[in-house]
């Protein structure tokens, strides 16, 4: 019954010349036979689109959203609109509100339905037929994978949106793929000393993590961290995606003669399993003489909203988080609260920076063709985008900055002061080899 | 919808007809979904590939009335299959299709040996209890093999042994699938699946017209009867099974020729639950029904899915401006994030209203024109491909 709504102009136009092109396929998709000629190549239009794969379904969902406000709030500071944000803060800095190279931004949308066949789906129809230069999202590592490879081969730039997987930029890293957002590996490095400093070296820690790559990456990665400093790992009990109820795995913990919970978990799984360890009456349990502790070592505000006051005195890490006081996460948190009426989380942090970052390396680089954007990219130190100096690592395509350690707050002041910073780690105490993860990043060629 | 009553073997002359009607259509499918906003590559595989599952579903609901919950297994099994064929062997699609079909058939022949001792809403169960466990398998328990939550990728240093063979040169980046030398990607792609999908529809035609096609609805009609008259059913419904199971996995490899990974999410319930909506929304043991319903959801979840407010205001600008923000706002909750909202809305209407699915809406309708005209002092007009086919 809605279905003439679709029929704007526009896509009649772009129905046509895809007819026309089908038509034409066999010269049309002859590959290479200019060499500056690429993909979706804007030439003399007046616009260029951006294509945003997010997750508007399933346990992602709120993520999803939070990332698209923040990739519009990022097209309007692009086109010049708004109060330009982190356009003020970020150097070195070639845009200056006008569009990217004078062409003006668009964007289209989809839905990822954290899923590898959908999320593929939909960056291909804005590949194919909304001629998206660049694909950006993800709330989920399995999907930014996926997408990231597809775009290599597309010979599209995939900028990934949350993703902490140390997979996406270790074995599974694509030339065409770029990811700001932080990963399991740095969770653990910055974690470590923290953990070591309140909880001490002599404790026996428990992991429920959930079943799948991302899940295991990151056990894998606190493990070896805590084991360095003299804990021990009494078991690592894997547990289904979205099992719901999760006494059946927290029971056992009591009686294991553990004292920390290690949660190894993400979205609705954390909020689930958190949640129930804190009615268990895990917290004010005594083992081994001392209190029992509970980790969640990737945090997020969006899930502490979920776990509402059980996440009082947790510890976890994340990326970045609205109440940073530099200039740059201030304008940002400023600019987004005006247009949206709450804070940003830290999805939509690196989703903005990830937008904005693209954009600036065309307009340096003076040209959309993917190879020298990429060129540009890699090895790009930039400041001003709410984590301190970052460098976007050349070899695996990864930024390294400050990762924050976060305590769930004890006495919010409101429904988003949920969290408080506990330690900015530095860039170089997170950093670590480009071939600890091996990976290959593929031809710039495609 | 089949049933044994209606039966009617037809003539080759119609068939002929509806096939060719029927080539000729999604041939020329890039012209004509233009202006609807669907020609794209990506989509018309799709719509392909899902036509193709949704066909070989039809065969074993349509046909024998026997419900599984779990086609999408055999989906996944088929993918996953012809995903190793490119690793291991060649990136030449007509070896990993015959490898992804084989290894479906395989998976149904057990999974149907067994599910098959029950039938109704036992049937279902068991089917949906198989599909949930080659889900986790494949989810974690399989990692090695299918690559997880990752999902199954190709590789650079991928062995390839016979293209290795053979010396076929991939060039710098991860190699496309290819037939004999022609890369499938975009249209190419969607003409191979397209001439796939007309062989598959002329193999389910001759199966509805069969004798074996009869004796499949007359178990869907009484089986009791069936073995009265000393007929065993039980052969012919794991025949069935099979087959559709085999579509499944034709599909399957047709999904990673067009776009070569494999995840374990297709092999979900909600995967296996999307086939029976396809076939119930088209018209469950009609020929083209599944198709149609395959055809529309598919369309909701790549294009409704997609509007965003923004577009939504372009296309209401012609209405007064104060109207357009209000209109704006209560149609973008059926598009976007929304757009579960509409196909679940269209299934009601149709499960309520056209119980026989769509190709019900088009059967009453062609009947309706047709009295119309008789009562015009007309001649009827001889049915064409829209006509129901039993």
């Amino acid at each position: 019954m809605f279905k003439d709504k679709s029929l704007t102009r526009r896509t009649m136009l772009k129905g046509t010349a895809i007819a026309g092109a089908a038509l034409a396929a066999p010269t049309v998709f002859s590959r290479g036979a200019w060499a500056q000629d690429f993909r979706n190549n804007p030439g003399d239009a007046s616009s260029i689109t951006l294509g945003f794969n997010v997750p508007q379904t399933g346990a992602y969902a709120e993520e999803g959203a939070d990332e698209l406000r923040a990739y519009q709030l990022a097209v309007k500071h692009l086109n010049g609109e708004g109060d330009g944000g982190m356009m003020n803060t970020l150097k070195p800095l070639n845009l200056t509100g006008n569009g990217v190279l004078g062409k003006k931004v668009e964007y289209v949308t989809g839905d990822t339905q954290t899923k590898s066949d959908a999320a593929r789906a939909s960056a291909k129809r804005m590949i194919e037929r909304d001629g998206a230069l660049m694909i950006t999202g993800g709330s989920s590592s399995g999907v930014a994978i996926a997408v990231q490879a597809l775009c290599q081969d597309m010979g599209t730039i995939f900028m990934a949106g949350l993703t902490h997987s140390n997979d996406t930029t270790g074995k599974d890293r694509r030339r065409y793929g770029f990811r700001h957002f932080f990963n399991a590996h740095m969770s653990g490095a910055a974690l470590g000393p923290i953990l070591k400093e309140e909880m001490g070296t002599d404790r026996r820690a428990y992991h429920l993590t959930a079943d799948y790559t991302w899940g295991w990456s990151q056990e894998q990665s606190i493990k070896e961290v805590t084991e360095a400093m003299g804990w021990e790992t009494v078991a690592a009990v894997r547990t289904p995606l979205g099992a719901g109820d999760f006494s059946q795995y927290i029971t056992p913990v009591l009686d294991s003669g553990a004292d920390v919970l290690i949660l190894n978990h993400y979205g609705k799984d954390m909020v689930d399993s958190l949640t129930q360890a804190v009615q268990f009456g895990l917290r004010d349990k005594q083992v081994n003489g001392k209190n029992f502790e509970v980790v969640v070592p990737l945090y997020s505000r969006l899930m502490a909203q979920g776990a509402g006051k059980n996440v009082a005195g947790i510890y976890g890490s994340t990326a970045w988080n609205w109440q940073l006081q530099d200039a740059a996460s201030q304008n940002f948190t400023k600019s987004f609260g005006n247009e949206y009426g709450f804070p940003p989380s830290q999805a939509a942090h690196t989703c903005y920076v990830q937008t904005l970052l693209y954009a600036n390396a065309c307009e340096s680089a003076g040209t959309f063709y993917p190879p020298e954007v990429i060129k540009f990219l890699e090895g790009f130190e930039f400041d001003g985008a709410g984590n301190g100096p970052t460098l976007y690592r050349a070899e695996d395509h990864q930024c390294f900055k400050k990762v924050l350690v976060v305590r769930g707050n004890e006495n919010p002041t409101s429904q988003f002061d949920l969290l408080q910073v506990v330690k900015e780690v530095p860039a170089e105490a997170v950093t670590y080899p480009p071939d600890l993860y091996a990976g290959e990043l593929g031809p710039y060629e495609v | 919808m089949a049933s044994i009553t209606q039966f009617n073997p037809s003539s080759p002359k119609r068939d002929l007809i509806i096939m060719v009607v029927f080539a000729v259509a999604v041939l020329t499918a890039p012209i004509w979904l233009a202006p609807v906003g669907a020609s794209y590559p990506d989509l018309l595989q799709r719509f392909a590939i899902f036509g193709i599952f949704a066909l070989g579903f039809n065969i074993l609901f349509g046909l024998t009335g026997y419900l599984s919950f779990g086609h999408a297994a055999f989906l996944g099994v088929g993918s996953y299959a012809a995903v190793w064929i490119f690793k291991l062997l060649t990136m030449n699609v007509v070896l990993a299709i015959i490898f992804g079909v084989l290894v479906a058939a395989i998976f149904a022949v057990v999974v149907g040996f067994i599910c098959l001792r029950r039938s109704g809403i036992y049937f279902a169960i068991l089917t949906l209890a198989f599909a949930q466990m080659f889900y986790n398998l494949a989810y974690s328990v399989l990692t090695p093999i299918t690559n997880g939550e990752t999902a199954l990728t190709l590789a650079l240093d991928d062995p390839r042994a016979i293209d290795a063979m053979f010396g076929v040169d991939h060039g710098a980046g991860l190699p496309a699938p290819s037939l004999f030398g022609l890369e499938l990607t975009g249209f190419t792609a969607f003409y191979f699946c397209a001439v796939v999908l007309i062989i598959a529809f002329w193999v389910s035609l001759k199966i509805f017209r069969s004798p074996f096609g009869l004796k499949l609805l007359a178990i869907k009609s009484n089986q009791n009867r069936m073995l009265y008259t000393g007929f065993n059913p039980k052969p012919y419904l794991l025949v069935a099974f099979v087959i559709s199971g085999m579509y499944a996995g034709l599909a399957g490899s047709l999904m990673v020729i067009t776009d070569p990974l494999a995840g374990a999410e297709r092999m979900q319930w909600t995967a296996s639950g999307e086939v029976v909506l396809m076939t119930i929304l088209g018209g469950a043991g009609t020929l083209i029904g599944p198709l149609l319903g395959a055809g529309i959801i598919k369309y909701f979840e790549n294009i409704f899915s997609a509007l965003h407010h923004a577009q939504l205001a372009e296309s209401f600008g012609f209405l007064p401006n104060a109207l357009v923000e209000p209109v704006v706002s209560v149609v973008s909750l059926f598009v976007g994030e929304g757009w579960h909202l509409t196909l679940g809305i269209l299934f009601m209407l149709v499960v309520i209203f056209l119980p026989g699915g769509l190709m019900e809406g088009i059967r009453r309708l062609s009947a309706y024109v047709r009295a119309k005209r008789a009562g015009d002092g007309e001649e009827t007009v001889a049915g064409g491909a829209t006509q129901p086919s039993e």
